[in-house]
């Protein structure tokens, strides 16, 4: 394991987070972008526990942080779907580009 | 170059494949299966990294909660068969090239500061993680453990509230009937006046 340098793991979690940047630009369907959202926690969750192992082996605050990350992803998940479901039974749609009755 | 490092590359490609897959086609319910197989490339990065706990954590958590629950999402909402609309080629354009610069200037850095890993050796067991996390003592995760537990709480019945529907205030029926009782009402005040007018 130690053969493979600490910059190529978090290159992996700096390329994940940029992909899901890409994701949420460039998508404007709001399930979408809500997948891009979970991608950007991911890469961030990597980031943590690869942090946690290689730096403070000694220490468990990473892998804390991962966890209530997890939990609260789940929390964010079920609360924009419950949006996302109410939009649609008033919209008809679930594109940002329609809802724009709170903009002005 | 070892096994070990040879089944990190071939998982780190993996993620990134499917993660660039999952925001770059057009078919939702594809996206949603490419984002279930980048996840798993996660999870199996954090067995590459030996947290099983965590690897655990993510496959119950997120490949058999979120994206179920997206998929449910996309069903309810979607014709899952149809593409979406192409989006404009100057934001495809723009957005690539921020995200780009964005990831040059992040892994550039990362690269200078060149992160040396200590020779300490990590080795936590699944009981020791769950007693320092419920501990009072220093170091110990019991105060975030309760307020994430009452977050899980209100986002449950916030959910609940946001997606039940509105109760029926107007509906047909009892408008009806409250134009029968004014019409009964009416009747019978015409009724009294003409019995006085007789007597």
């Amino acid at each position: 394991m130690s053969d493979v340098p600490m910059s190529h793991i978090l290159f992996v979690s700096t390329a994940l987070f940029f992909i899901g940047m890409y994701g949420l630009f460039t998508r404007r369907n709001m399930i979408t972008m809500l997948m891009a959202i979970e991608l950007i926690l991911n890469s961030v969750n990597i980031n943590f526990v690869v942090f946690n192992k290689y730096l403070y082996p000694d220490k468990l605050d990473g892998i804390f942080f991962t966890i209530f990350i997890i939990t609260i992803a789940a929390a964010e998940a079920a609360v924009a779907i419950a949006i996302i479901i109410n939009l649609y039974r008033s919209h008809k749609s679930i594109d940002v580009e329609d809802a724009t009755e709170m903009k002005y | 170059m070892s096994a070990s490092a040879i089944i990190f590359y071939i998982i780190s490609a993996f993620i990134l494949g499917a993660g660039l897959l999952a925001m770059t086609t057009r078919k939702i319910f594809r996206s949603a299966i490419w984002l279930l197989f980048s996840l798993i490339g996660v999870a199996a990065l954090y067995f590459w990294l030996q947290v099983e706990f965590i690897a655990a954590v993510q496959i119950v958590v997120y490949v058999g909660g979120i994206v179920v629950l997206i998929i449910f999402s996309i069903f309810l909402t979607q014709q899952s068969g149809k593409e979406m609309p192409r989006q404009p080629v100057k934001r495809i354009l723009f957005s690539a090239l921020a995200v780009l610069f964005g990831f040059g200037l992040t892994f550039l850095q990362i690269w200078k500061y060149n992160f040396q890993p200590t020779t300490k050796t990590f080795n936590w067991t699944v009981s020791q993680i769950g007693t320092q996390m419920l501990s009072t003592a220093k170091d110990g995760y019991a105060l975030p453990f309760e307020v994430v537990s009452m977050l899980l709480l209100a986002a449950m019945v916030g959910c609940i509230v946001i997606a039940m529907k509105a109760p029926a205030a107007t509906n047909g029926k009892p408008k009806s009937e409250e134009l029968e009782i004014i019409k009964k009402r009416e009747q019978e005040e015409i009724t009294v006046t003409k019995i006085s007018e007789l007597l």
